[in-house]
């Protein structure tokens, strides 16, 4: 019965056995399961050959972490692959850094099965996915004045797209956050990916050095 | 039902307002004394009033007159027997008339004339006395007389603050130090004038028996006012910190001790009551030790983790917290903390759902922390007023701090509560 193609073809990499197995289990009357790795280098290996339509990418791995992933795979040329984080350990600097690597969305470990299916279909469609954290992480770098930006258009959030993150960060979903400020539920995903490309584009040094200050709490 | 009573209320209000003008006498009165401004019986305070002046400028004529022949005396008589007492129905004028450079002159104009009118009728008590008084009393009114919008205020704010420093409040602020000068200056010559010409004229025993007495006498006009003034201001804020003390306790011992029997009176598990019991002991003696509780040593991301867990450990719910900023948790923010504590609490007892949302925003202008969860939600009108969670922990905590609570929630829409902290207060 399976019809490949048609299903979502889906990467795993997690270096927990367990929690692959409980991940598998939940998502694969979903989706096609392709492959699924434990360390940076069996991801890259197995990502570039089996050519998955989403990586589910936990940002800690031994050998790098889930930023050296993306990475290495999207300097090869990543085609239609894309990347969605999860993480149960929240930490800043992670989560940003597999962010700034190419991934489209974060998601924490304790999200919901249903949540996080419907996580892997936003981000194969090219949408970006916001945890409550990481619109939090991104409020909090993307935080006051720029006196010596180089690109404000990169550098700052618009009103409005801060406006969308408190939103997530309260934990409100897309759709709830369309209702609450009046806005077509595809409005709220253009602010959502402007604030990724933001997030991934950005120069300002800030966001590494907040990252960085982060790790020392 | 709040609608009804409402319209009901306001114009029975208004007319108790409107009617209190029509209905008091509207014949013209020549002088009414003033309720605001009085030390005897508020003649001279009412007659700046009319006058647009200031009251001090109206108290030291007399006081000269009075110096120079005890006309003074008379004439404070006499408008105290033609002026009336002020309607206590009506509010004190509210709006005192700026003074102006021109009506001051015109009264210093008066109170010379006066005294040279008296002087050559006889009515005297001899130059020696009469001209170094009047010079210190201008001197006095130079540097006292509130000649302007800025010292007003901080006149009124200085009787609303006793006791305290009547000249270091005075002189606190920006009063020109051209007047202190000036008025220092005439001050000094009207008193070694007063010296001088005395020691030709009476024994160094009258010169210091006539300070005594009138040392005395201003102590007797002054000193009781300012005990009063004093005493009142120190009552009104006795009462007002224990009334907050009494609610503070109330709001603590809701949050942790009741909180604490509600679940033991739950649990079934005899180790569960054990632990919940020593635990709540633990809490309890920390805080009559007055000791800081946990989150006091720690940053505002720290303090929120740790309130997340405590309400995670004592209700099966997840708490997911997001901090944006940071600032210091200062005993405001403890406040705030708490009242997110009790919000959050009171999502994982009665919303049912199994998952509560905080979000905390630290910025320039102050701290919003939001709570929200996706349970059953209530009918926020309908909540009967003793309900003491919201009303005390987080609302009551949130005034008492200076910041403000906003609960919005729907029946089947879940329950937002957003606690709102301006920086100022913390």
């Amino acid at each position: 019965m399976k019809s490949a193609g048609l299903r979502t073809r889906l990467f795993l990499v997690d270096d927990h056995q367990l929690f692959r197995s409980g991940l598998r289990a939940e998502l694969e009357d979903e989706f096609e399961i392709v492959g699924e790795a434990g360390d940076v280098d069996q991801a890259v290996a197995g990502i570039v050959a089996l050519k998955p339509d989403v990586v589910l990418l936990d940002v800690h791995l031994p050998g790098g972490g889930g930023a050296t992933v993306a990475d290495a795979i999207t300097r090869r040329g990543a085609g239609a692959t894309r990347f969605l984080g999860i993480s149960v350990s929240d930490a800043p600097e992670d989560v940003i850094g597999v962010i700034r690597a190419g991934a489209r969305g974060y998601v924490t470990k304790s999200i919901s099965p249903t949540e996080l299916a419907d996580a892997i279909r936003r981000v194969h469609s090219g949408d970006a996915v916001f945890s409550p954290r990481l619109a939090g992480f991104v409020l909090d770098a993307f935080r006051g004045e720029l006196p010596t930006s180089i690109d404000p258009e990169l550098d700052q959030l618009t009103p409005r797209e801060r406006e969308v993150l408190r939103h997530i960060a309260r934990g409100f979903t897309y759709k709830e956050i369309g209702v609450r400020l009046n806005l077509s539920a595809k409005t709220v995903e253009t602010h959502v990916s402007s604030v990724l490309r933001k997030l991934q584009l950005s120069s300002r040094y800030e966001l590494t050095r907040w990252a960085m200050d982060r790790r020392m709490i | 039902m709040s609608s009804t009573s409402a319209t009901h209320d306001s114009p029975g209000a208004t007319g108790t307002r409107d009617g209190a003008t029509p209905s008091g006498p509207r014949r013209y009165r020549f002088l009414v004394r003033s309720r605001r401004d009085r030390v005897l019986s508020g003649t001279a305070g009412g007659l700046a009033e009319s006058l647009g002046i200031d009251p001090l400028l109206v108290r030291l004529s007399l006081a000269v007159l009075t110096a120079a022949g005890g006309t003074g005396i008379v004439l404070y008589l006499a408008l105290w027997a033609l002026s009336t007492e002020p309607d206590t129905a009506l509010p004190a004028h509210a709006v005192q008339q700026r003074p102006r450079n021109r009506q001051i002159a015109a009264v210093a104009c008066i109170v010379a004339g006066g005294m040279l009118i008296f002087r050559s009728l006889g009515i005297w008590f001899g130059d020696a006395l009469a001209f170094p008084v009047a010079l210190a009393a201008a001197g006095s009114a130079l540097i006292w007389a509130r000649s302007d919008e800025s010292d007003r205020r901080r006149w009124a704010r200085f009787s609303e603050r006793l006791p305290g420093n009547p000249v270091a409040s005075v002189f606190g602020g920006r009063i020109s130090p051209l007047r202190v000068a000036g008025g220092g200056i005439l001050l000094a010559a009207g008193m070694t004038i007063f010296l001088v010409a005395n020691r030709a004229v009476a024994s160094a025993r009258t010169v210091l028996l006539a300070v005594l007495v009138t040392a005395a006498g201003l102590g007797l006009i002054i000193g009781p006012w300012i005990l009063r003034l004093a005493r009142d201001a120190g009552e009104e804020r006795r009462q007002r910190i224990r009334s907050e003390e009494r609610a503070e306790i109330a709001a603590h011992l809701h949050d942790s001790v009741l909180h604490t029997l509600a679940l033991i009176q739950r649990s079934e598990d005899p180790a569960d009551v054990a632990a919940l019991a020593r635990r709540q002991e633990r809490e309890l003696r920390a805080w009559l030790d007055h000791r800081p509780t946990p989150s006091a040593q720690q940053d505002l991301r720290g303090a929120v983790d740790a309130l997340a867990s405590r309400v995670e450990q004592l209700h099966h719910v997840t708490v997911d917290t997001v901090v944006v900023g940071d600032a210091p948790v200062t005993q405001h923010v403890e406040a705030l903390l708490l009242a997110c504590q009790e919000a959050a609490i009171n999502a994982a007892r009665h919303s049912g759902a199994a998952h509560v949302s905080i979000y905390v925003e630290a910025d320039t202008e102050g701290i919003t922390a939001y709570v929200r969860d996706e349970g059953k939600g209530f009918d926020v009108d309908a909540v009967p007023a003793d309900r003491r969670g919201i009303a005390q922990s987080v609302i009551g905590r949130m005034r008492r701090h200076g910041g403000s609570a906003t609960i919005t929630s729907r029946p089947g829409q879940g329950t937002e509560v957003q606690l709102e902290l301006p920086r100022s207060g913390s």
